[in-house]
C-alpha cells in the first residue's frame, strides 16, 4: 500500500508490510500497568509510521500496538500485503483476533488468478467502503492509521513524504541483541519531541521495557575508577633535569640554518674579491674544450 | 546436503519447517554451494521440487548432486523433480508459435514487465495431482538465481511480484518452502539489485549470506557464512538472531567452523 506512492499501482507488497487502520468507538478503557511507550505512540492519532530494516523487523511492534488498540476496545482493520492472514493472526488470542478485520492483499494483489477472489478496487476501494459504512457513527470519528514501512526499499523522496505526513514516527534500531525505538512525536504548534526507548517484545506481543545501553546507542567504555599516573613506573626517563634541559636548548642541530651558520657563510664572502678555482690536470685530462674526445683530425 | 550446515540451521530432512522462504545471497564469492545443498536436502526429504535453473545446465547440477548423494535424473523420471533448464529452453522461445505461453516469454518482449507465465509454470508444476499426496511431503520451489532476471531486462518490481505470487501459492497455499538465490553486487549503483535484495530480505524467514573474506582469497578458508533468522516465530525470545561461521568447500562436503578456528591455523 505504501509502495503505491512510487509505482502508481494501487497495491504493491514491495516495501509495504501492511497498513492497519483503527477506528475508535468512543470511550476507551485504559488498562492499568500498560507500558507508557505504547500509549505515547498511540496518543496523538493520525498516522503512526513504523520504520524498520532488515536487521530489526517491525511487524512484532506493529502487532503489539494492534493488540493494545484492540484490548482498548477499538476495531482494527488490517490491509495486509506482505504476510498471509494466518501468519498475521498468529500469536494473538481470541479476543484480540475477534476485533481484527483482515483485508487480504497478499494472495492476489495483481489479479493474476482467474478465480476472481481479489478484492475489487484494491486497498483504496476498501478504504472507501470503510469510510462510507460507519453504522451510524459520524464519519469524522477519530481514525488512526498505523503503517509499517521498510525504509531501505524506498528512496528519500517517498520516505520524506511519509515522514512529513506522520504525527508519530517510530524508527527501530538497536545494538546486538537489544532493540530500541526512536520515537518522534509532532504535536501541533509545538516542537517535535524525541524519545528513545529500549524494549523487547514477548511472545504474546506485550512489551517489556528495558534500560538498555545509554541513549547514544554506543557502548560506553568503562570509566577508570581511580586515576593512575601512567608515567610513574617506567624503565625509561621521561623527565629532564635543569642542566639537561639547558644543554638541550643550547644545542644547534647540524642541518638547521641558524643565525650563526648564516654569519659563517657571509663572513667568507667579502674577504675575497673573486673566487678562484685551483685545478691540477693530470696526464689524461684534455684541456681542449673544442675537442673533448680528442678525435678530430683537422 | 551438508550435514554440518544442517546442524547449524538446526534442521534435518525429516523435520524441516514448512511455509518458509529462505533467501540465499552471496557477496564477492560464489554462493551456489548453498543451492546444491538445498536441492539435495529437499530431494532427500521426499519433497516435490520445482527447480527454475537459469544459470547452469541440467548435467552440471546432476554431477554435483551425485557427489551429494542424489540423482537428479532419477528424481526427474519418477516425477519428484520438475526442472526448468533456462539455458536450453530459452532457445525454444524463439522457435515456438507466439500464442503458446512459455515460462521464459519475457525474453521475447521488448520491455518485459510481467513474469506471470513463469509463475503459471511453477504453479502448474507444483499443484497437487491426484495420487501424489501420499508420495511427496510438500512442494518446494528453488530458483537459481533471481539476479539474472534483472540482467535479462526484467524490472525489480516484476521479480518481486513473481516472488510474492510464488510465496502466496507455494508457501501459504500449498504449505511448501521456497529458496531463492540473489547476488549482492556490492555496488552502490545497482539500485535494482539492492531493491530486490532488500525486498526479499524483508519477506524471508531465513537469510544465508555467503561472503568472501575481507582480507582476500585464502586456501583454507573460502569465505564466511552469515545466518540471520527473521520473524517472531522463534523458540527463543530473542528475535533476528544472527550468527557467522567460516567455511571451506571440499569435493563432497563443506566444513564450517567458528571464525578464526579453521583447522589449518589451529
Amino acid at each position: 500500500m505504501v509502495g503505491g506512492i512510487r509505482t502508481a499501482r494501487p497495491c504493491h507488497p514491495r516495501g509495504a508490510g501492511l497498513l492497519s487502520v483503527t477506528q475508535s468507538e468512543g470511550a476507551r478503557a485504559v488498562a492499568g500497568g500498560e507500558p507508557k511507550m505504547l500509549e505515547s505512540v498511540l496518543a496523538l492519532g493520525g498516522l503512526v509510521l513504523l520504520r524498520d530494516c532488515v536487521e530489526r523487523e517491525g511487524r512484532s511492534l506493529l502487532k503489539a500496538l494492534i493488540k493494545k488498540s484492540a484490548l482498548c476496545g477499538e476495531q482494527v482493520h488490517i490491509l495486509g500485503c506482505e504476510v498471509s492472514e494466518e501468519e498475521f493472526r498468529e500469536g494473538f488470542d481470541s479476543d484480540v483476533n475477534s476485533r481484527l478485520i483482515y483485508h487480504d492483499f497478499f494472495r492476489d494483489p495483481l489479479s493474476w488468478s482467474k478465480t476472481g477472489e481479489a478484492l475489487p478496487g484494491g486497498p483504496l476501494g476498501v478504504l472507501r467502503t470503510m469510510g462510507s459504512r460507519t453504522d451510524g457513527h459520524p464519519p469524522e470519528d477519530q481514525m488512526r492509521v498505523l503503517g509499517l514501512v521498510h525504509e531501505e526499499l524506498h528512496g528519500p523522496g517517498p520516505m520524506g513524504a511519509l515522514s512529513s505526513l506522520a504525527q508519530t514516527e517510530v524508527t527501530l534500531g538497536g545494538v546486538l541483541g537489544q532493540t530500541s525505538a526512536h520515537i518522534l512525536c509532532r504535536r501541533p504548534q509545538q516542537r517535535p519531541s524525541h524519545q528513545t526507548q529500549w524494549f523487547s517484545i514477548l511472545p504474546d506481543f506485550s512489551l517489556d521495557l528495558q534500560g538498555g545501553p545509554p541513549l547514544e546507542s554506543q557502548p560506553h567504555p568503562v570509566p577508570h575508577t581511580s586515576s593512575v599516573d601512567p608515567t610513574a613506573h617506567l624503565t625509561f626517563n621521561l623527565r629532564l633535569s635543569k642542566k639537561e634541559r639547558e644543554a638541550k636548548d643550547s644545542l644547534t642541530l647540524p642541518f638547521q640554518f641558524s643565525s650563526e651558520k648564516q654569519q659563517v657563510l657571509l663572513r667568507s664572502g667579502p674577504s675575497q674579491a673573486s673566487s678562484h678555482i685551483f685545478y691540477e690536470p693530470d696526464a689524461y685530462d684534455d684541456l681542449d674544450q673544442e675537442d673533448p674526445d680528442d678525435d678530430l683530425d683537422i | 546436503m551438508f550435514p554440518e550446515l544442517n546442524h547449524l540451521l538446526n534442521t534435518t530432512p525429516d523435520r524441516a519447517a514448512q511455509g518458509k522462504l529462505t533467501l540465499l545471497c552471496d557477496a564477492k564469492t560464489d554462493g551456489s554451494f548453498l543451492v546444491h545443498h538445498f536441492l539435495s536436502f529437499y530431494l532427500k526429504a521426499n519433497c516435490k521440487v520445482c527447480f527454475v535453473a537459469l544459470i547452469q545446465s541440467f548435467s552440471h547440477y546432476n554431477i554435483v548432486g551425485q557427489k551429494l548423494g542424489v540423482s537428479l535424473t532419477a528424481a526427474r523420471e519418477r516425477g519428484q523433480l520438475v526442472f526448468l533448464e533456462g539455458l536450453k529452453s530459452s532457445v525454444d522461445v524463439f522457435f515456438r508459435a507466439q500464442e503458446e505461453p512459455h515460462p521464459l516469454q519475457f525474453l521475447r518482449e521488448a520491455s518485459a514487465q510481467s513474469l506471470q507465465p513463469l509463475y503459471e509454470f511453477v504453479r502448474e508444476a507444483l499443484k497437487p495431482v491426484d495420487g501424489d499426496e501420499a508420495v511427496w511431503r510438500y512442494p518446494v520451489l528453488l530458483v537459481d538465481d533471481l539476479s539474472v532476471l534483472l540482467s535479462l531486462g526484467v524490472g525489480a518490481v516484476a521479480v518481486l511480484d513473481f516472488v510474492q505470487y510464488c510465496r502466496a501459492t507455494v508457501c501459504w497455499e500449498l504449505k511448501g518452502n521456497m529458496v531463492a538465490l540473489v547476488h549482492d553486487s556490492g555496488d552502490a549503483e545497482d539500485e535494482e539489485n539492492d531493491m530486490l535484495l532488500n525486498g526479499l530480505s524483508h519477506q524471508s524467514h531465513l537469510i544465508l549470506r555467503a561472503e568472501g573474506l575481507a582480507t582476500g582469497f585464502c586456501k583454507d578458508v573460502h569465505g564466511q557464512l552469515r545466518i540471520l533468522w527473521r520473524g517472531p516465530s522463534q523458540p527463543t525470545a530473542q528475535q533476528d538472531r544472527s550468527v557467522t561461521y567460516q567455511y571451506k568447500i571440499q569435493d563432497k562436503n563443506v566444513s564450517f567452523f567458528a571464525r578464526g578456528m579453521s583447522p589449518a591455523v589451529l
